[in-house]
C-alpha cells in the first residue's frame, strides 16, 4: 500500500471520480455508446463506478446503417449480458433520401447519418450530459478540448470561449436547452486503452483481431465487403487478405491494415512499432486539416 | 520512448515470444513514474515550438502527423522553409491562421524512465483562464523566456499564478539562446533576475537551463554550442525532477461525491480519496457533523463483474465505503481522520483570480463550488488586489478580467475545508455566475475568516510598516543537520555580521527556547514535531514583527521541515542544510551526546539510533568540512542577496 498507484491506476480512478460526478449533478446523463474499443473502456469503467448498482443512465447508440455486421451483433450481445439499457437511433429522414456513403460521400453521409442524428437522438431524449470516448491523443482539436465540454442549445462547441476548468472542481451547471459532453478518456492514450483491454480482459468487436476477410482496394485503403450494398468499380476485384482494424466506424469510411495479429499481445506489438497513427484509417478525418474542429462545431463528437 | 519499444519488440522476436516481450514492455510501462506539467511565458517566447520540438525528439510523431506537418508549415507556418513544431500543438484553426495559442493542449509523451501530460498554455493576458486551467493541475511549469526579451510582464504573471495555484518547482527555460550568440553572460543575468524576482513566491526549486526550442540545443541533447553549460538538458531533468508532495504523509480527506443504494442491504459511500490513507476498521468522521463511525467495507469492482473488497484505500483511489454505522452524510459531506479534521466554516479567507469580463461585484451572491460541495456565497470583502508587475497589495474597489486578489468569502452556509497549502484538493473552490452559469473565478483558502463583516485586518501596522522602519526584508532561516554539525555556531556568526549590517536579527535553538517555551518536551517524535512546530510559530510571529530569524535545529525529518515551511507561509522561508560527515560530528561531540547515545543512554539520538532525511533541494546548502563558520556565513549572506533579501 506504500506504493503510489500505477499509470493505470491513476487513469482508472481520474475516469470513475468523472463518471460519478455527472451521475451526482445531471438530471438526464446518457453514455454515447459506438461498440468501438473506447466505448468498450468506457463502458467497464462506468460498471465498475457504481458497482455494485448498475449505471444510472442509458446508453444509446447511434446507428448509421452502415456499421460492420460484427458491430451490431456485439453491441447486442453486450446490452444483453451487462444488462444495460440500451437506445438505438438511425436518422429515418436519411433513411428515406437514401443517404450512403458511396454516392453522397463522406462528408455528407457522415454529417446527415451521424451528426444530424446524434443532435436528434439528444434532443429526443432532453439530455442534458453525454458522455463521449474520445482522447485528447487521437487529434489536434481534441487536445484542446475540456473533459466537460460545453454545448449551446444547438450543439455546437465554441473553442475559443470554453469555460475554465480548474483541478477536479467541475462546473456542471447548464441552462435550458444547454448540454455538456463529457470525455472520461480524455487523459487516456491509445497504449494506455490497450493495456487495459489486456489487463481488465474486456470483451471487444473481434474485427480487431486479424482474420481472413474479404477486401477491395480504393483510394489506397482497404475497404471490407460487408455485404452486397458495396458495388465494384471498374478495376477492382475482392481479395481475401489477412487484415484487422485499428479503429471502426462505417465499413465504407473505415480502413483494414494487413496484420497478422490475431490476439491482444499482438495487437500491442504492431501498435509500438506503428509508423501511423490510429486516425489514418479514418477517411473522415483525411478531407482537409482542421476537419475534425469544424465537426465538432457542428455537434459531432 | 516508440524507438526503444522498436528495438525491443524487435531484437526479442528471435524468441519467437511476441506474448512474453508485450508482456514486459507493458510491465514497465506501469512501473514508469508521472509527472504533469505546464509551460507558460510571454507571447511568442516559443512555448508551443518547445512541446512540439519534445514530442518530435521523442519520437512521438507518426509518419502521417508529419506529412500533416509539413503541409501546414507552408501554408501557415512561420519558421520560412522549417518545420514550424508549434504547428503540432496549435490544434485550433483560429490559432494556426493567427500563429498564436488561445487555449490550453494537453499533450501527452514518454522516455524510458517517466510518463508525461504537458499542457501548452496561451501567453497572451487575456487567455489567462486558460492558463490557469493548465496550471490547476500541474506540479512543475516551464517559464520560457525569449533571451531577447528577458523577463517580461507576462513572465510574471504566469509564475505568480503558478505559484499561488501551488505549483512548487520552476524551470527557467532561457530560449532562443542560438540569437544572442549562445551567450552565457546574458543567460546569467536572465537567471539572476528571475531569482529575485521570483524570491517571495515560496517555489522549492527553480532550474534554469539556456536552449533553443527551434534547433534542440539542450532539449534532449546537451548542446555543443554551450560548452559552458553543465546543468541537465530539459528532458534530463523532467525524468528526475523530484516533485512528490506526499499526499498518503497527509491526513484522511475523502469528498464523499454519490451515495449509492442500490437496494435497502447496501448503502456505499462513493468518491476518490483527495489524501491520506485508510483501512477497513479505521474510525473516521462526517466532517461537517464531527460524528464518528468505522469503515466496514472498502467495494470495487473485479474484471469479472464481482466483488472485489480491499483492506485499505489510499490518495488518488476511487473505492466506495461501507460504514458501520447509519450515519447522516451525503454529497458534498467529507469523511475524514477525527484526529485531523478539516475547518468547518462559513466565512472564510481566500485568494481569487477572476475570470470574467464582468468585474467582481462585492456582496453579489455566487455559486461556489468545491470538489463536491456546493453552496450560494458572497465576497464580503475585498481586502486588495495584487499588483502583479511589483507582487504589492493595492487597495481596490473590484476585480476585473484576469486580476488577482485576496477576499472575505461569506457562504451561506458552512463548508469543510483545509488551507489551500495544506492541501490543494480540499482548499479549493470555484465561483459560478447564477445567471450566466460561467465560471467567474477560482479561489484558494488560506484561513478561517476571524472578526465581524467589514474588519479584515486587526491592526494598523503591517509587517511591511514594522519591516520598512528597519531597513530589512523579513525571513526565516531555517538550519537544519547534524547534532555537533555546526548549526548554532554558524547561525551565531551569521547573526553578528548581520547584526554588523544594521539589522535586526534573533536566533532561536534548543538552549534559549528548552528553558522555557519548550520546557518539559521530550526527544521522541511527537515532541519534536511539536518543537518544530512550536518553533514555527514564534519564528513567524517575529517575521511578522520585520525580523530576520534564524532557527537552528536538527529537525531530522523532511515533513517536519515542511511543516515549519507551511507554517511560514507566504514570509520568505530559506532552508539551511549544514551538511557535515557523521564520524567528524561524533568525533567533536560539542556537548556530549554522541558519546552517552553510543552507551546507550540516549534514546532517540538523530544519527545514532534515528535517521537523519538529508534535504533534496535545500535553498542553501552549506558543505562544512575544511571550511570556517565565517565563510560559510558568507555563503548564506550571498544567498540572501541574490534572492533580493539583502
Amino acid at each position: 500500500m506504500n506504493k503510489p498507484l500505477s499509470h493505470l491506476e491513476r487513469l482508472e480512478a481520474e475516469s470513475i471520480h468523472i463518471l460519478r460526478e455527472v451521475a451526482a449533478t445531471f438530471q438526464r446523463p446518457v453514455m454515447l455508446y459506438s461498440v468501438g474499443k473506447d466505448s468498450s473502456v468506457m463502458l467497464h469503467l462506468a460498471m465498475k463506478a457504481f458497482y455494485p448498482a448498475k449505471p444510472p443512465f442509458p446508453f444509446l447508440h447511434v446507428d448509421t446503417t452502415w456499421k460492420f455486421r460484427e458491430m451490431i451483433e456485439f453491441r447486442d450481445r453486450m446490452a444483453r449480458e451487462r444488462g444495460f439499457d440500451l437506445d438505438v437511433h438511425i436518422n429515418q429522414d436519411g433513411v428515406e433520401q437514401g443517404i450512403n456513403p458511396f454516392d453522397h460521400g463522406s462528408n455528407t453521409h457522415t454529417h446527415i447519418m451521424k451528426t444530424v442524428a446524434l443532435r436528434q437522438a439528444l434532443d429526443a431524449g432532453r439530455y442534458d450530459a453525454a458522455f463521449g470516448g474520445a482522447r485528447r491523443d487521437e487529434e489536434k482539436s481534441r487536445a484542446k478540448e475540456r473533459i466537460f465540454s460545453f454545448r449551446n442549445s444547438s450543439h455546437a462547441w465554441d473553442p475559443k470561449g470554453q469555460r475554465p476548468e480548474m483541478w477536479k472542481i467541475y462546473n456542471t451547471r447548464v441552462g435550458q436547452g444547454e448540454s455538456i459532453r463529457v470525455f472520461p478518456l480524455s487523459n487516456w492514450t491509445e497504449l494506455d486503452i490497450w493495456q487495459y483491454i489486456l489487463a481488465e480482459e474486456i470483451p471487444i468487436v473481434p474485427l480487431y483481431f486479424a482474420k481472413k476477410r474479404p477486401v477491395v482496394e480504393r483510394d489506397g485503403m482497404l475497404i471490407m465487403v460487408d455485404d452486397d450494398r458495396m458495388k465494384l468499380q471498374p478495376g477492382e476485384k475482392i481479395e481475401e487478405k489477412m487484415v484487422r482494424f485499428r479503429t471502426l466506424g462505417c465499413y465504407p469510411l473505415t480502413g483494414a491494415i494487413e496484420s497478422e495479429a490475431d490476439d491482444l499481445p499482438g495487437i500491442v506489438r504492431e501498435m509500438l512499432i506503428a509508423r501511423t497513427s490510429e486516425r489514418q484509417g479514418r477517411l473522415i478525418d483525411r478531407d482537409e486539416a482542421g476537419s475534425m474542429e469544424k465537426k465538432k462545431r457542428e455537434g459531432y463528437f | 520512448m516508440r524507438a526503444t519499444a522498436i528495438s525491443e519488440a524487435t531484437t526479442n522476436d528471435a524468441a519467437g515470444d511476441a506474448a512474453a516481450t508485450v508482456a514486459d514492455y507493458l510491465a514497465k510501462q506501469e512501473s514508469k513514474s508521472f509527472l504533469r506539467f505546464l509551460t507558460c511565458g510571454s507571447v511568442d517566447d516559443g512555448k508551443s515550438t518547445l512541446i512540439g520540438r519534445l514530442l518530435y525528439d521523442t519520437k512521438l510523431i507518426f509518419e502521417d502527423q508529419l506529412a500533416a506537418l509539413e503541409r501546414d508549415s507552408r501554408k501557415h507556418g512561420t519558421t520560412g522553409e522549417d518545420i514550424d513544431f508549434a504547428l503540432l500543438v496549435d490544434g485550433l484553426e483560429a490559432e494556426r491562421e493567427q500563429g498564436i495559442t488561445i487555449d490550453v493542449a494537453y499533450r501527452f509523451f514518454a522516455t524510458d524512465k517517466r510518463k508525461f501530460i504537458v499542457a501548452d498554455t496561451p501567453g497572451h493576458e487575456q487567455y489567462t483562464r486558460n492558463m490557469a486551467t493548465g496550471a490547476s493541475t500541474a506540479d512543475l511549469a516551464i517559464v520560457l523566456i525569449d533571451a531577447r526579451q528577458g523577463i517580461l510582464t507576462q513572465t510574471r504573471r504566469h509564475s505568480f499564478i503558478a505559484s499561488l495555484l501551488g505549483i512548487r518547482h520552476i524551470v527557467l527555460a532561457v530560449n532562443k539562446i542560438d540569437l544572442v550568440d549562445f551567450s552565457q553572460e546574458r543567460f546569467e543575468a536572465i537567471r539572476r533576475d528571475y531569482e529575485i524576482f521570483a524570491a517571495s513566491l515560496g517555489f522549492r526549486s527553480i532550474t534554469a537551463i539556456p536552449l533553443s526550442a527551434r534547433y534542440g540545443d539542450n532539449v534532449t541533447q546537451p548542446s555543443a554550442n554551450m560548452p559552458w553549460y553543465d546543468g541537465p538538458s530539459l528532458l534530463g531533468l523532467l525524468e528526475t525532477v523530484n516533485v512528490d508532495d506526499d499526499l498518503a504523509g497527509k491526513p484522511f480527506r475523502f469528498p464523499v461525491q454519490f451515495v449509492s443504494r442500490p437496494h435497502l442491504n447496501f448503502r456505499g459511500f462513493q468518491g476518490q480519496v483527495a489524501s491520506g490513507r485508510v483501512a477497513v476498521g479505521d474510525t473516521v468522521a462526517v466532517a461537517k457533523s464531527g460524528v464518528t463511525t468505522r469503515i466496514k467495507r472498502i467495494v470495487t469492482m473485479a474484471p469479472d463483474g464481482t466483488d472485489l473488497d480491499l483492506d485499505q484505500a489510499r490518495d488518488g483511489q476511487s473505492v466506495t465505503f461501507v460504514l458501520a454505522d447509519e450515519v447522516d452524510c451525503s454529497r458534498g459531506d467529507m469523511l475524514v481522520d477525527p484526529q485531523a479534521a478539516p475547518v468547518i466554516a462559513d466565512r472564510f479567507d481566500a485568494r481569487l483570480v477572476w475570470f470574467a469580463e464582468r468585474a467582481l461585484v462585492a456582496g453579489r451572491q455566487y455559486i461556489l463550488r468545491t470538489e463536491t460541495d456546493q453552496t450560494a456565497a458572497a465576497i464580503a470583502v475585498l481586502q486588495n488586489r495584487i499588483d502583479i508587475s511589483k507582487l504589492e497589495e493595492v487597495k481596490a474597489d473590484t476585480l476585473a478580467l484576469n486580476d488577482v486578489g485576496t477576499v472575505t468569502i461569506a457562504a451561506q452556509r458552512p463548508i469543510a475545508f483545509d488551507p489551500y497549502r495544506a492541501n490543494r484538493a480540499t482548499g479549493a473552490f470555484i465561483l459560478i455566475d447564477r445567471i450566466s452559469n460561467q465560471t467567474v473565478a477560482a479561489g484558494m483558502i488560506t484561513a478561517q475568516a476571524s472578526g465581524s463583516a467589514g474588519q479584515h485586518r486587526l491592526f494598523d501596522v503591517t509587517q511591511k510598516d514594522r519591516a520598512a522602519i528597519k531597513h530589512q526584508k523579513p525571513a526565516i532561516l531555517w538550519f537544519t543537520g547534524l547534532s555537533g554539525a555546526g548549526k548554532s555556531t554558524i547561525a551565531n556568526t551569521l547573526e553578528r555580521r548581520l547584526h554588523g549590517l544594521g539589522l535586526h536579527t534573533y536566533v532561536l535553538d534548543g538552549a534559549n527556547t528548552r528553558q522555557g517555551l519548550n520546557r518539559g518536551l521530550g526527544f521522541d517524535a511527537a515532541s519534536r514535531r511539536e518543537e518544530v512546530q512550536r518553533i514555527a510559530h514564534v519564528a513567524k510571529l517575529m517575521a511578522d514583527a520585520g525580523l530576520v530569524v534564524m532557527a537552528s535545529f536538527i529537525s531530522p525529518l523532511r515533513e517536519e521541515r515542511q511543516i515549519a515551511r507551511d507554517i511560514a507561509g507566504d514570509n520568505a522561508f530559506l532552508e539551511i542544510f549544514v551538511d557535515a560527515d557523521l564520524e567528524d560530528c561524533m568525533q567533536r561531540d560539542p556537548k556530549g551526546f554522541y558519546k552517552l547515545a553510543l552507551e546507550g543512554e540516549l534514546k532517540h539520538f538523530t544519527g545514532v539510533n534515528e535517521p537523519y532525511e538529508a534535504p533534496d533541494s535545500a535553498d542553501v546548502h552549506l558543505r562544512v568540512k575544511g571550511r570556517t563558520p565565517e565563510e560559510l556565513a558568507a555563503e548564506i549572506e550571498a544567498a540572501l542577496k541574490a534572492k533580493g533579501l539583502l
